[in-house]
């Protein structure tokens, strides 16, 4: 039932407090309730699990890591690519852009959107003439 | 003071702590060179006595004194400070109105005039606002830039904009019941030249960038799910 286990080296994302959307890995457990964290750019610390959602991506590392050796994990099991081609990774980015949008911007996506329901209404209506009188 | 200072000079005695300075009263007579200015002064200090006054008429006693004293206003010093124009306006931001007449019109900011007001265009091809003032506080600030090197807004200020002041026509009796001859008010023609004048460059500038022009046509407004505190312009 479960797939995404709480374990040394799964990568989780931060979805609350201080770092959130923060990318982290989990290299040890402190209790029950609470994880030590490490990420490329973040300090060593603790944090509740509550505070963290975990990711189908998993590193292969030791219990608690140095810096250098936790990085050079990362970058083999490539985790920056697979989260931002993972649908979940993908669908944030949008999120993040949508949201950094300018006023200019939002103009201009309006635009295009009606360009692009135009052309399928044309497509559409064009289809059925063929259909009705051939 | 007789003499003025261009600038204000240095002390020569540095602080040791605060409040102890490093040479003592003789070392900075000696170093402040009062022993030179004795010298070329016959061993004294040059004196400055006061200019002989005018002769000042005797006052008179008033005629009048009030039955009890009367209060004078306290004074009162103060300068108010130019408004501070916020740091996202720019010359050449594009600004969205939020109050009046043109209410969600987006435009073109051109200066800050001596009264503060915000002096903006259209352009009026574009979206129909003319060279108009604006408030900065009914006024958003977008990020979008429109080239404003090619304008020359120097002959605008409040005076140009003021209401022209019209003669009091005395009204003669008969005249109530005639219905007023209003004129419709005109704009000069100098004030419609000034307008295409200041928009012809813009508006060149504007076309050049892709959609500004259908952008700066449009007005504003919110649609259901923007957030105003969550938008970024």
């Amino acid at each position: 039932p479960f797939k995404r286990y709480v374990e040394i080296g799964r990568v989780a994302l931060v979805n609350y407090g201080k770092d959130y959307g923060k990318l982290v890995v989990i290299v040890d457990v402190v209790d029950q309730n609470r994880a030590l964290l490490d990420a490329p750019d973040t300090v060593r610390s603790q944090m509740n699990f509550k505070r963290l959602t975990l990711t189908d991506i998993k590193i292969d590392i030791n219990r608690v890591p140095k810096k250098k050796t936790l990085i050079d994990a990362m970058e083999k099991a490539d985790v920056k690519n697979k989260w931002e081609n993972s649908s979940w990774g993908r669908k944030l980015i949008v999120q993040k852009r949508r949201a950094s949008l300018n006023d200019f911007d939002r103009f201009k996506l309006m635009l295009a959107k009606i360009k692009v329901s135009r052309s399928f209404i044309y497509f559409s209506i064009l289809h059925h003439f063929r259909a009705i009188f051939s | 003071m007789a003499a003025k200072r261009k600038a204000p000079v240095k002390t020569r005695n540095p602080d040791l702590i605060r409040g102890v300075g490093k040479y003592s009263r003789s070392k900075m007579y000696h170093k402040r060179g009062l022993w030179a200015i004795k010298a070329k002064h016959g061993g004294v200090f040059p004196r400055h006595d006061p200019k002989p006054k005018a002769p000042v008429a005797p006052e008179k006693a008033p005629k009048f004194y009030p039955a009890e004293d009367v209060k004078k206003p306290l004074l009162n010093k103060r300068k108010p400070k130019p408004t501070k124009l916020r740091a996202s306006i720019t010359p050449g931001t594009v600004l969205i109105l939020l109050a009046g007449r043109f209410m969600g019109k987006r435009v073109v900011f051109l200066k800050q005039l001596t009264s503060g007001l915000l002096l903006v265009t259209g352009p009026f091809k574009i979206n129909g606002v003319p060279l108009r003032r604006v408030n900065q506080s009914y006024v958003i600030a977008t990020s979008t830039k429109v080239d404003i090197s090619g304008v020359n807004v120097e002959k605008f200020d409040d005076k140009y904009f003021a209401k022209e002041v019209e003669k009091k026509k005395k009204k003669g009796q008969g005249e109530f019941f005639e219905a007023e001859k209003e004129d419709k008010k005109t704009l000069p023609d100098e004030k419609k030249e000034d307008q295409k004048a200041v928009d012809a460059s813009l508006i060149k500038s504007i076309e050049g960038v892709a959609d500004l022009k259908a952008y700066l046509a449009a007005r504003f407004s919110l649609k259901s799910g923007m957030k105003p505190h969550e938008l970024v312009f």
